[in-house]
């Protein structure tokens, strides 16, 4: 069973017309879920009510998976990277300015060009701009906390906004979150569709955190936390950090698109 | 050791947590920042097609609305194409239809919402035509990694006992946690899908 065979819309076809990799794209790798945190992670609390319990079926990916939304600039605005400014009301938002920049990658280190990442945060105080966030550490009127990029034609994206602060929460009695950036990522079909948290590297409080460690691979863990990016800070500006992201790949059917001169 | 194959690894998930709304429904957090929104409208009056809302809830193992759910869903158009260059059924692409919205759950009700239309049937592996369908994804706090699962039609008895999706499910009662119930409300069509996170009537979530 070639690929050809496995999307074609023509019964009829010949079985020797050469594979054309335009024509018929291809299905994702499959999901390394040993890697990926479970859906039952009892040290994360909220997980245990709301974990699948039953095996998820596995599933050959057909059109539905392969394919998912395109965006474009137009459904970005120009300040939506700008997280200092895309709130400001009064002047800049208060904390430590910082870019945070890097490239999407898939699995086969093939860049993801324009591709819509979206990024969410707390302020410098550690406080969320949201109706349900009763922490007592102040808002900041000129920081909304969210923002969104397209990456460019070899998959890079980049932001500006403030370093946002650690923050208390519920799970243990004495539960705390390190400082971390919410991303969500599209891809190109909607199998790679992605949420993770970005940290910043030298964060001790990463280390105890329960959601950091519904990931069971110290590696995994790793990949998530940004390093510092000297060479990419503005200088008596901003500090910069390199948070890269790899979505999942798509195979490649050696014979077919090397004959296709891929 | 051998040679290394070189790939990367895919970034690991994390949850979406309590506030992915700021993020990605940033009205719902309470706020307004962005000129162009996205949300649960797929579908404007000039789109193609058999109008309908989708609607219903998440629920947790103990039967508890998840309120705070973030749900998103692509699909295709009414002629079963997606608004996608890997699509090539020789179908039409609906210019006023992109095939994907986002919303989150009501705060109060858990209720989530969607208007679109009715996708038709989609070519499947092996020319197998897939009964109409919509492809979900969910995220909130408490789910470490975004769920995948199907709606199906339940008024499409003869494409849905035919679906090969629908075939690989080895327990025949658990397939119909797949479909959703036609309705009319106000002259309004209505599918009515709930999604169960765990337990008796789990959903059948998939690995894609
Ligand atoms: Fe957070």
């Amino acid at each position: 069973m070639n690929v050809r065979q496995q999307f074609s819309d023509r019964e009829s076809e010949p079985v020797h017309e050469p594979f054309l990799p335009a024509v018929h794209p291809i299905e994702f790798f499959q999901r390394d879920r040993d890697m990926h945190p479970p859906a039952y992670a009892p040290g994360y609390k909220t997980s245990v009510t709301r974990s699948p319990r039953r095996a998820l079926l596995s599933l050959q990916n057909s059109l539905s998976e392969i394919t998912g939304p395109v965006f474009g600039q137009n459904d970005i605005g120009l300040l939506d990277n700008d997280l200092i400014r895309n709130y400001a009301k009064s002047g800049d938002p208060i904390g430590e300015r910082i870019i945070v920049h890097g490239q999407v990658l898939d699995e086969n280190r093939k860049p993801v060009p324009h591709t819509l990442v979206e990024f969410w945060q707390a302020n410098a105080a550690g406080r969320y701009r949201h109706k349900n966030d009763t922490y007592l550490a102040p808002i900041d009127p000129n920081f909304g906390g969210c923002g969104r990029a397209l990456t460019d034609e070899n998959g890079y994206y980049y932001f500006r906004t403030i370093k946002p602060g650690p923050y208390p929460w519920r799970n243990y009695v004495n539960s705390w979150r390190p400082a971390h950036i919410h991303f969500s990522i599209f891809g190109s079909g909607f199998a790679q569709r992605l949420i993770t948290q970005m940290y910043f590297e030298g964060d001790p409080l990463i280390r105890i955190c329960p959601i950091v460690h519904t990931c069971p691979d110290e590696a995994a863990i790793d990949r998530l936390i940004a390093p510092l990016d000297v060479n990419a800070s503005v200088p008596m500006d901003t500090l910069a950090y390199r948070f890269d992201i790899v979505l999942r790949g798509r195979r490649s059917t050696l014979f077919e698109n090397r004959l296709e001169g891929n | 050791m051998p040679q290394s194959l070189g790939y990367l690894k895919e970034t690991a998930s994390q949850t979406a947590g309590p506030y992915v709304h700021i993020g990605l429904i940033p009205h719902q957090a309470g706020f307004d920042i962005f000129q162009n929104n996205f949300g649960n409208m797929l579908a404007g009056a000039e789109t193609e097609g058999e109008h309908i809302a989708i609607e219903g809830q998440v629920l947790d193992g103990t039967g508890t609305p998840v309120r705070d759910a973030l749900i998103e869903i692509w699909q295709a158009n009414t002629n079963g194409r997606y608004n996608h260059p890997a699509d090539h059924q020789k179908k039409a692409v609906d210019p006023n239809f992109r095939g994907w919205g986002r919303t989150g759950a009501d705060f109060q009700t858990g209720i989530y919402t969607f208007e679109t239309v009715k996708p038709g049937a989609v070519i499947g592996r092996h020319t197998r035509m897939m009964a109409p369908h919509i492809n979900f994804w969910i995220v909130s706090r408490g789910i470490n990694i975004g769920l995948h699962t199907r709606m199906y039609f339940d008024d499409e008895t003869e494409a849905n006992a035919a679906d090969p999706v629908l075939n690989l499910i080895e327990q025949q009662e658990r397939r119909s946690t797949l479909f959703a119930k036609r309705s009319k409300r106000d002259g309004k069509t209505i599918y009515r899908f709930d999604i169960v996170l765990q337990g008796d009537n789990e959903t059948i979530f998939f690995d894609v």
